[in-house]
């Protein structure tokens, strides 16, 4: 038994030791550099800690987290963060939902036909489906022009650089990730129940809202996680289809990072914004090993 | 409930309108990208001459290659261990540190790795400067989660009678693995590195972080382009990326649904 134990060990070894040093260690080296100073120097940071002749002095400090709180752009870009966030999750949802319902109930080789359709476009560049929204968006884009010779509207709408150009880009980039679970979902489905519901005279909202919604809800619920985590802390969207008004906490992040080059103030920001995500990432984990049915 | 229907086709309208308007003023002679002039390859043209732009294209493809290979290595023994080894000592731990990447922020990954290598490199002198060996690794770190979950479901799907055939035979675990599960699973081994071939050649945020100078990946020059504005340069090289990829799953589909039904052909009774 102890050799089939050794076996197992070095087999597990191998991921474990790669997600060990380069997942999770790199959260520690984040939260000490929190605690640092910013300084002009290479690596522009502190020591939190000095050792010299066997004497250990403590130098780490909260300052940058006072600076956070303080400063009322931080606060601002949190709370826009897990706003927009939110409400784009939810009108994920409701774009999500019927499309992978609509392919859950087509034949085969139909259904992965359409399944495909929707995965293609997140399997091209991220970054290109953003940017193709600018050209359509402007002032002087296309959507605007095509409105006003309709005679829809006389003035361009800006739509550009606004909340609604950052729900619309977070619906378009990860409406296959919403799609996906719940599709997932609805096939396990056993249509025997719904029949039974109709057989029993229910109205098909009812048997909707009775029947399929609740069967699927693990599937609703992960894929709510799995555009609301990522969209909190999303860089390129706001970057490219945002206003200055529109703040989220990734921009503001990279922003620390690239553009004033104080690293100790952006790790505080991270570390912030994952006390906000733990909890959400936790129930997303248990959920997740659930659905994939491996045991814990 | 017929409406699903009409909301799917909707759906797919919204995903691929704004790629044709790509394709179409990908075409367009004017630098303007809202109004249409005639039709041109110039910028086609304009693109192959763009050394910076082609060596990135090539580092980013050497990178998402390597990054498929390592991934799909780390993450077909992630998913044997969740689904076939059962409890052991740190799995809570284990299996966090495999999910947790699909969700995580990207600036978060990003930045929290470049302190790593900082950190290490300061401490232990490596890595001693950061470039395409810095990026592979954070590549690898996030891939692994997806092609963990695609490999582990279809490890889950799996008959495992033939496993057990085999070792009631008389053959060693490592045998019926390389013999008979690798075999089995290798349609998800495909799609697995299909999936982190396209996260590493679609990654801007993490490669920005990790990179060092001189180290450019294709999606960093072309950041840097686009936060300039619209550029019909950038349209060509969104038509042929889009091209290549519809050209390709097509095909990938075709040949699965001609194996299915050829291996359904072979093998009456099943399925």
């Amino acid at each position: 038994m102890k050799g089939v134990f050794a076996h197992k060990f070095w087999v597990i070894a191998w991921p474990y030791i790669w997600m060990l040093v380069f997942f999770a260690l790199p959260f520690g080296f984040i939260l000490k550099i929190s605690l640092a100073e910013s300084m002009i120097a290479m690596p522009p940071y502190s020591d939190i800690w000095s050792w010299s002749d066997g004497h250990f002095t403590w130098l780490g400090s909260l300052d940058n987290y006072r600076f956070l709180l303080e400063d009322d752009l931080y606060y601002l870009a949190y709370f826009n963060s897990l706003r927009l966030a939110a409400v784009s999750t939810v009108l994920c949802l409701f774009v999500a939902y019927p499309m992978a319902y609509g392919i859950s109930r087509m034949e085969e080789p139909y259904r992965s036909l359409f399944l495909l359709l929707v995965i293609l476009p997140s399997w091209t560049s991220f970054l290109i489906r953003i940017y193709a929204w600018i050209g359509l968006l402007k002032t002087n884009g296309l959507v605007n022009h095509l409105f006003m010779s309709v005679g829809l509207i006389d003035e361009p709408l800006t739509m550009l650089h606004s909340d609604f150009a950052i729900y619309l880009g977070i619906v378009y980039g990860y409406l296959p990730f919403m799609i996906l679970p719940i599709y997932a979902n609805l096939m396990k489905l056993d249509y025997s129940l719904i029949e039974a519901g109709y057989d029993l005279g229910a109205r098909p909202w009812k048997v909707f809202l009775t029947i399929i919604l609740p069967l699927s809800m693990s599937g609703v619920v992960a894929g709510c996680f799995l555009v609301f985590i990522p969209a909190v802390g999303e860089f390129i969207i706001p970057e490219l289809l945002g206003g200055p008004d529109t703040l989220m906490i990734g921009k503001v992040l990279w922003q620390e990072f690239f553009v004033n080059r104080d690293w100790p103030v952006a790790s505080a920001i991270a570390v912030v914004m994952l006390t906000f995500l733990i909890i959400p990432i936790y129930f997303y984990r248990r959920l997740e090993m659930k659905q994939l049915g491996v045991g814990e | 409930m017929k409406i699903s229907r009409y909301l799917l086709l909707a759906g797919l309208v919204f995903l691929y309108f704004p790629l044709l308007v790509l394709v179409i003023y990908s075409f367009n002679e004017s630098r303007l990208v809202t109004i249409w002039t005639e039709f041109s390859v110039k910028w086609y043209l304009e693109l192959l001459e763009d050394r910076q732009l082609m060596d990135a294209f090539f580092l980013s493809l050497q990178i998402a290659c390597s990054t498929a290979f390592m991934s799909v290595l780390l993450g077909t023994i992630a998913a044997y261990v969740l689904v076939k080894f059962g409890r052991f000592p740190g799995q809570t731990l284990f299996s966090s540190m495999i999910i947790a990447p699909l969700v995580m922020p990207e600036v978060i990954t990003g930045l929290s790795l470049l302190l790593l290598f900082v950190g290490l490199g300061n401490w232990l002198g490596w890595p001693a400067s950061r470039g395409a060996m810095t990026i592979w690794i954070a590549h690898v770190t996030f891939s692994v989660a997806f092609v963990t979950i695609v490999i582990t479901s279809r490890l889950r799907e799996m008959d495992s009678s033939l496993e057990e055939a085999a070792m009631d035979l008389g053959a060693t675990p490592l045998k019926v693995f390389f013999v008979i599960t690798l075999p089995l699973i290798s349609p998800a081994l495909i799609s697995g590195w299909l999936l982190a071939f396209t996260l590493s050649l679609d990654d801007l945020v993490i490669a920005s972080f990790v990179s060092g100078p001189g180290s450019s990946t294709l999606p960093m020059v072309i950041y840097s382009s686009v936060r300039l504005g619209v550029s019909p340069k950038i349209n060509a090289l969104a038509t042929i990326f889009v091209g290549l990829i519809l050209v390709g799953s097509f095909v990938f589909w075709w040949s699965m649904q001609r194996w299915a039904r050829y291996s359904a052909a072979k093998t009456p009774g099943q399925q």
